[in-house]
């Protein structure tokens, strides 16, 4: 088995103030095995300045990945904004010599030169592709059974699908395999695969609070306990802003909303303080007492 | 907030308002270069999350509007900035366009011309002070001592200004909005 040793990209979102995320991914890696190392010096991805500039966000990226590759290490984000835009860059700046050239021109300024020698992937990706289904399963200490949820992926986990590569973005079942790991049942729902709204949410709220409302509508109505997120932003859509989703559209939810790494760290023993459920905005009593 | 009107000026098309030169001036930017493929056939729209729910935000019509050259119009739309980047029509357009990078590319130009939501500078301020698009308060970094996380690492302020000011990100940003 090849060495399950990563840099951890954390991004801006999750340390800004998404940390039961990371609390949790670092519980569940731990147990896995897979070795997480601090990334010295990151910066943003690139992907929220690509809107106002293309190149800085190359550039971003690209500093990133160089630092990466300085200590020969592959990459493993979070964030799948982080994780796509890094993937995507790290394989265009690999296959465009034009590009790369270009590039490396800016780079060369700060003393870095891209030469593409890791990979980057988001940490599901790290679970399907590199850890396997099979040694997360031996990790299950009380498996969820009388768990019904339901998932949603994100949107740069799986598009655009030529950049990325990973699993199959109109019908996705990776994610499902991995919480069904946990002895849940991941129920299917309708417009599973539609995006959250959360880029958007900084010059029109009203339009994703409206999609967002659309799929919690469509999981409560399939009679899901949680929804299973794998995104800072997707979460703060569905979590953070659910109470506000039920005062405009005068409608209650009460749906609880976890990380994936906290479905898992459930199941394979750990406390929800030990997974960060403080951080939570939606209440889980219901759904931990379920489970016990 | 970006409202949901439709893109400005007149209904009525001048000739003269046309940049017939506007489309080639996009193909060549990475991202729009199959531009002149789309063939109206609406998948994007069809498919988009966003346009489901905005009576204004159409990426097929946006993709026309280029195509035609309304080039002033286009750029200073404030539906421009409604794609939510889920790249969705990328996967599904059928002449392979990369609609959300013909977006991108129009969203680039649109800052050049002066053109920029209040959130974007707020979140390229917060790049070239601190390296990272939020500025991460005090209170969360406390919070990270107490859960047992490790410090984040200091970032590298001073290459993350050189490479703005030599990929031109520098100058966008000190611009004042016209």
């Amino acid at each position: 088995m090849a060495e399950l040793r990563y840099l951890l990209f954390l991004g801006c979102a999750i340390p800004y103030r998404v940390s039961a995320y990371e609390i949790s991914t670092r519980k569940v890696a731990k147990k896995i095995g897979i070795e997480l190392i601090e990334m010295p010096e990151y910066n943003c991805c690139g992907l929220p300045m690509e809107p106002i500039s293309y190149d800085i966000m190359l550039a971003l990226a690209a500093r990133n990945l160089c630092i990466a590759e300085q200590q020969g290490l592959n990459m493993m984000a979070l964030c799948p904004g982080c994780a796509g835009t890094l993937h995507k860059v790290n394989k265009i700046l690999k296959e465009d010599k034009k590009l790369r050239d270009a590039v490396n021109r800016y780079l060369k300024e700060v003393g870095l030169e891209f030469k593409g020698t890791i990979e980057v992937k988001h940490f599901i990706r790290v679970l399907a592709d590199d850890v396997g289904f099979e040694r997360i399963k031996g990790t299950i200490e009380r498996p969820l059974s009388a768990l019904k949820v339901a998932e949603h992926n994100g949107c740069h986990v799986l598009r655009p699908a030529k950049y990325i590569g990973f699993d199959d973005p109109e019908n996705p079942v990776m994610l499902k395999r991995l919480i069904e790991i946990t002895g849940a049942k991941c129920l299917d729902y309708m417009d599973e695969t539609e995006c959250c709204g959360a880029p958007i949410v900084g010059v029109n709220e009203k339009i994703p609070l409206q999609l967002a409302r659309n799929k919690l509508s469509h999981i409560r109505d399939v009679g899901a306990q949680a929804m299973i997120t794998i995104c800072p932003f997707c979460h703060m859509m569905f979590d953070v802003n659910q109470p506000r989703i039920e005062r405009m559209f005068d409608e209650a939810f009460g749906l609880s909303v976890l990380h994936y790494p906290q479905l898992l760290g459930l199941a394979m023993g750990f406390s929800p303080a030990e997974l960060g459920f403080d951080e939570l905005r939606v209440d889980t009593s219901k759904l931990l007492s379920a489970i016990t | 907030m970006v409202s949901e009107r439709s893109e400005g000026g007149e209904a009525v098309i001048k000739a003269t308002e046309m940049d017939p030169k506007f489309k080639y001036e996009i193909s060549k930017i990475p991202g729009a270069e199959k531009i002149m493929l789309c063939f109206q056939c609406g998948t994007c729209t069809a498919d988009c999350p966003i346009a489901r729910f905005s009576d204004a935000y159409r990426p097929r019509r946006i993709l026309r509007m280029v195509q035609l050259g309304l080039k002033s119009r286009v750029l200073s739309s404030d539906v421009l900035w409604l794609c939510a980047a889920c790249f969705t029509c990328v996967d599904r357009c059928p002449q392979d366009v990369e609609i959300a990078g013909v977006l991108r590319t129009l969203r680039n130009l649109a800052v050049k011309e002066g053109f920029m939501p209040a959130v974007y500078r707020e979140l390229a301020t917060s790049v070239l002070e601190t390296g990272l698009a939020y500025k991460i308060p005090a209170s969360r970094l406390r919070k990270r001592v107490e859960a047992g996380l490790p410090p984040l690492p200091k970032a590298d302020v001073k290459s993350i200004n050189k490479l703005a000011e030599v990929t031109g990100f520098s100058k966008i940003i000190q611009a004042r909005r016209t």
